[in-house]
């Protein structure tokens, strides 16, 4: 009677995605393990001006959040489009990748993905400005994000 | 140079592997497949389809026999949404393999013998279903399913059983009759006319107090909200007045019939339902959900009647495919949109109807809540041009009835319009709800409208509330969620502690030390003592207040400043509220400070729960009492008090779960013992050691657990006092006044009690003793003492 047809229920929303933090300490075993492990994930396209109070209602849909993370632009401190939420239960947020994954909030579409788990730094983006990389070489205007991406702005 | 790295993804080295020894394993992975996959859309015709699966099956039976066996008896138990699809296909195999088809029909009873066993009643139904059907496939004899069915109706003859059990024996002999009615009547009328007698006897004898419990609505108009087997018995008798006519159900055996009706037909054996067990745990009643009939969709498929057994069947499959597909919203939203037979229904009302039931399903939802609303967005991207407005359509019907809609599904509404909403630009017709304007504002429909302005802020920010609404609305427009210091400014000087906040809150600034800090505190006066004996120990409630509101003020930036700052002065937090009051009084600063910003109180109390500042049951005194009265019928209370109830319960759970792993660890190690002994003497000393160090913490454990519990059972009747203590007061006074007592706030109240026992029925079952014998007794007013009583009889 053990049949699961797997065939039949997938549960693709909660897969694991191509992404790899090149920055992760340890070896890919180690991190493949993490992101089947975790109870944190990375929330990307956030607005600017998107603040954790919202972050943490629309979280909340899928379980009890224990903290939010915001990304902060590296020089000058301030949100700079991206998050970590993490769930005190893996259950919870595997809910959230399979329902707030892809939806609004601040009227913009979010994605969510694994992460490894916060470490100190990690709030900061990595893009030559202090923003993400994705706002250096953009090269559409989003007022949300600061405008044009850096390379459009830098002559 | 290249070398060939054999990492863990390369396909080179692997498939080589995969060819060899894998053979048998693929051919059964496709065997499966094909078997899931048959009746989803294709180039060739369903028939065609089956006809060239049946042929494959056949000749992989020599070597593949019990798989097939097993993957055709998995989806008749998983996938009842294609029930008579499969059905077919076993007919055809039948039909050319007598043998495999008493097999098959064998296998079917076991694993019914089994789910009955494991408590699966929902896969059991699923099971009689598809052998019912089998019948007008000629794979199973009709007097045979006959002679099944009157021995689960028999069971409605047994005595001191739960009412649930013989429900759930009824229910699976009239929920099979669509599919199997009209040939079981053709072969046995005398004999079906005798069973449905029966259960016309059964149905009129059997209580029906749980009902009130588990309506959305109270109203009988304009759709009553029926009892689910008085809704099913309606629809069949309906059937049979009809001479069985049933023209919905999709049956491809029809176009097989001058093969299927040569095939010989086997007996199911003698299947004696399985006695009743204390650990029995059979489905709840439920209530059908109906809030559309045919005058609502204009145009278009007419939509069949609440008492048609087309629609039965057609709930029944969209909820199937809900069940089947909830985990990834795409294909949940494609498999409800492509349904069999779409063109003549109007299918997007079904749907909305079917998502919405499970939604305000009482006690709770099927699935998580969230997922139907991003199950619905799925569904308005597919189909913009018209499922949008059948929406739109819903919340209309449900904002004009919301007079008579129970509190927790206006909870799930409101919550479910607002995060709605924030993924369409809060578009909405405001205007149109402007007749709840001129309505006091604790009536349910401007009460409704303020409490989602106040969710949707929650996803937004307060200016943008105030542009998405006519200015009309601005009565109803959430406060703007600012912080309320009461040290403020050189006005408020003359204020007790004054003084010392101003200290406190330079010292904070400069990173003093805990133990500076409380020396500064210590110069606040006790406004509770009259002499200065005593050196500061015990409740001091303006040490808390100047403390807490200058930290908080200090921290106000954002929900991680004010956990950074209780988790800094946790310490000196522990200190203060050594005793209940002062647990109490910290809430009381909570709520002043930031009495427009309900979410911070929210996270705030949650934060101060789980660094064991405060505990439960003072959070649970704090929202009762009468500072919060009121607070009382506001959203947000309610969300706390949940909240609240379940960190308590998922305590006792972990503790559990600890507790058990322990007493495992030890058995383990005492079977390790017993196989090891005439080792070594170390060893054995060593293993002794580990006994007694687990025997301690096994006990540890125990005491933990209980204590736990002891705490989470306080907790309950904390509640449950405060709620009969509140309710009886309010009947006292309208009655001695003459006055109704029915008012909004008495409506609120009672289904926030019957809200308490729905949402915790699990853990409250644990304690229904000390519930009946302390707290709902004779003595109680017949109003209070009804919620328990209708709570009793869900049997849960």
């Amino acid at each position: 009677m053990s049949i699961k047809l797997n065939a039949l229920f997938s549960d693709s929303y909660v897969d694991v995605s191509q992404y790899r933090d090149q920055h992760f300490k340890g070896n890919r075993y180690e991190q493949e393990k993490l992101l089947k492990q975790s109870n944190t994930l990375y929330v990307g396209n956030l607005s600017f001006y998107t603040t954790e109070e919202q972050v943490y209602e629309l979280f909340s849909k899928s379980g009890d959040v224990k903290r939010i993370i915001i990304g902060l632009d590296k020089v000058k401190k301030t949100a700079c489009g991206f998050c970590f939420v993490e769930y005190y239960t893996r259950a919870d947020a595997e809910n959230a990748m399979r329902f707030v994954n892809g939806t609004r909030l601040d009227d913009r579409i979010i994605r969510t993905d694994w992460d490894a788990g916060f470490k100190e730094g990690r709030q900061y983006g990595r893009g030559k400005s202090g923003g993400q990389v994705r706002d250096e070489y953009r090269q559409d205007y989003d007022p949300a994000r600061g405008g044009y991406g850096k390379v459009v702005a830098r002559p | 140079m290249s070398r060939r790295r054999h990492s863990d993804g390369d396909d080179g080295g692997q498939s080589h592997k995969r060819r060899r020894t894998s053979e048998p394993i693929e051919i059964e992975d496709r065997l499966e497949s094909l078997i899931c996959r048959v009746g989803e859309k294709s180039t060739s015709s369903l028939e065609s389809n089956l006809e060239g699966l049946a042929g494959v099956l056949e000749a992989d039976l020599p070597n593949y026999k019990n798989k097939i066996l097993r993957i055709l008896c998995a989806v008749a138990r998983l996938l009842p949404e294609k029930l008579t699809v499969y059905t077919t296909l076993v007919g055809l195999l039948n039909a050319r393999n007598y043998n495999f088809g008493g097999e098959f029909v064998e296998a079917m009873i076991r694993q019914l013998k089994e789910t009955l066993k494991a408590n699966l009643y929902t896969e059991a139904l699923y099971l009689v279903r598809f052998l019912s059907d089998l019948v007008n496939c000629h794979v199973i004899a009709a007097p045979s399913m006959v002679a099944m069915f009157e021995n689960f109706v028999s069971v409605t003859q047994e005595e001191d059983v739960p009412q649930v059990r013989s429900d759930w024996f009824v229910y699976v002999v009239l929920s099979s009759l669509p599919w199997v009615g009209k040939e079981l009547y053709e072969k046995k009328d005398v004999e079906m006319d005798r069973l449905l007698n029966q259960i016309d006897g059964y149905l009129k004898r059997r209580l029906k107090t749980h009902v009130p419990m588990l309506q959305v609505w109270t109203a009988e108009k304009p759709h009553p909200q029926e009892e689910y087997l008085d809704c099913l018995w309606s629809q069949i008798q309906k059937m049979k007045k009809d001479r069985w006519q049933e023209r919905h159900i999709l049956r491809p055996y029809v176009a097989f019939d001058s093969v299927l009706c040569e095939a010989l037909q086997h007996n199911l054996p003698p299947f004696t339902p399985p006695a009743h067990m204390p650990d029995c745990q059979y489905p709840m009643p439920r209530v059908v959900f109906r809030m559309f009939d045919y005058t609502d969709a204009p145009e278009g498929p007419v939509m069949p009647g609440s008492h048609s057994v087309e629609r039965f069947v057609i709930e029944e499959n969209l909820h199937n495919i809900v069940k089947s597909h909830w985990r990834e919203r795409k294909t949940c939203a494609a498999q409800l949109l492509s349904y069999p037979g779409k063109n003549k229904i109007p299918l997007n009302y079904h749907i909305v109807e079917v998502i919405f039931g499970e939604l305000f399903q009482l006690p709770c939802p099927p699935h998580i809540d969230v997922m139907y609303t991003t199950l619905l967005i799925e569904l308005c991207k597919l189909q913009p041009g018209s499922l949008p407005q059948v929406l739109a359509q819903a919340t209309e019907m449900m904002y004009i009835r919301l007079d008579t809609m129970n509190t927790t599904c206006i909870d799930r509404l409101l919550n479910w319009f607002s995060h709605h909403l924030s993924n369409f630009q809060f578009r909405w017709s405001w205007d149109d709800w402007a007749d709840c304007l001129t309505m006091d504002a604790d009536k349910p429909k401007p009460k409704f409208v303020k409490e989602v302005l106040e969710k949707c802020m929650r996803l937004s920010y307060h200016q943008r509330i105030v542009d998405i609404v006519p200015p009309t609305f601005s009565a109803l427009i959430p406060a703007d969620p600012i912080f309320f210091y009461k040290y403020q400014d050189e006005a408020n000087s003359a204020l007790p502690g004054y003084a010392v906040a101003i200290t406190v809150g330079n010292a904070i600034k400069n990173r003093a030390s805990n133990e500076e800090i409380l020396t500064v505190l210590k110069d606040v006066p006790n406004p509770n003592q009259e002499d200065d004996d005593d050196e500061g120990e015990g409740f001091n409630p303006l040490k808390i207040e100047v403390f807490l509101q200058t930290l908080l003020h200090l921290a106000a930036k954002s929900f991680s400043h004010s956990f950074s700052a209780l988790a800094k002065f946790h310490e000196i937090l522990k200190a203060l509220t050594d005793c209940d009051e002062g647990k109490l009084h910290i809430l009381r600063v909570v709520y002043e400070v930031w009495r427009n910003h309900p979410q911070m109180i929210s996270v705030l109390v949650d934060k101060l729960i789980r660094t064991q500042i405060v505990d439960c049951a003072a959070v649970a005194n704090w929202l009762f009492s009468p500072n919060m009265a009121h607070e009382f019928t506001r959203f947000y209370v309610w969300e706390i008090l949940h909240s609240t109830i379940r960190k308590m319960n998922k305590h006792v759970q972990k503790i559990q779960k600890e507790l058990e792993e322990a007493k495992e660890k030890l058995e383990k190690q005492q079977h390790k013992k017993q196989k090891d002994s005439g080792d070594e003497e170390d060893m054995e000393k060593n293993s002794e050691d580990e006994e007694g160090l687990l025997e301690e913490q096994i006990d540890r454990l125990q005491e933990k657990v209980e204590s736990a519990q002891s705490e989470q059972k306080n907790l309950f009747l904390v509640i449950f006092q405060r709620f009969i203590m509140m309710l009886t007061e309010h009947l006292v006074r309208c009655e001695t006044g003459s006055v109704d007592f029915n008012t909004p706030w008495y409506k609120n109240c009672i289904e926030r009690l019957q809200q308490i026992f729905l949402m915790h029925h699990v853990t409250i079952q644990q304690y229904m003793g000390t519930l009946e014998n302390l707290l709902f007794t004779a003595e109680l007013d017949h109003h209070i003492l009804a919620v328990y009583q209708q709570f009793c009889a869900l049997q849960l």
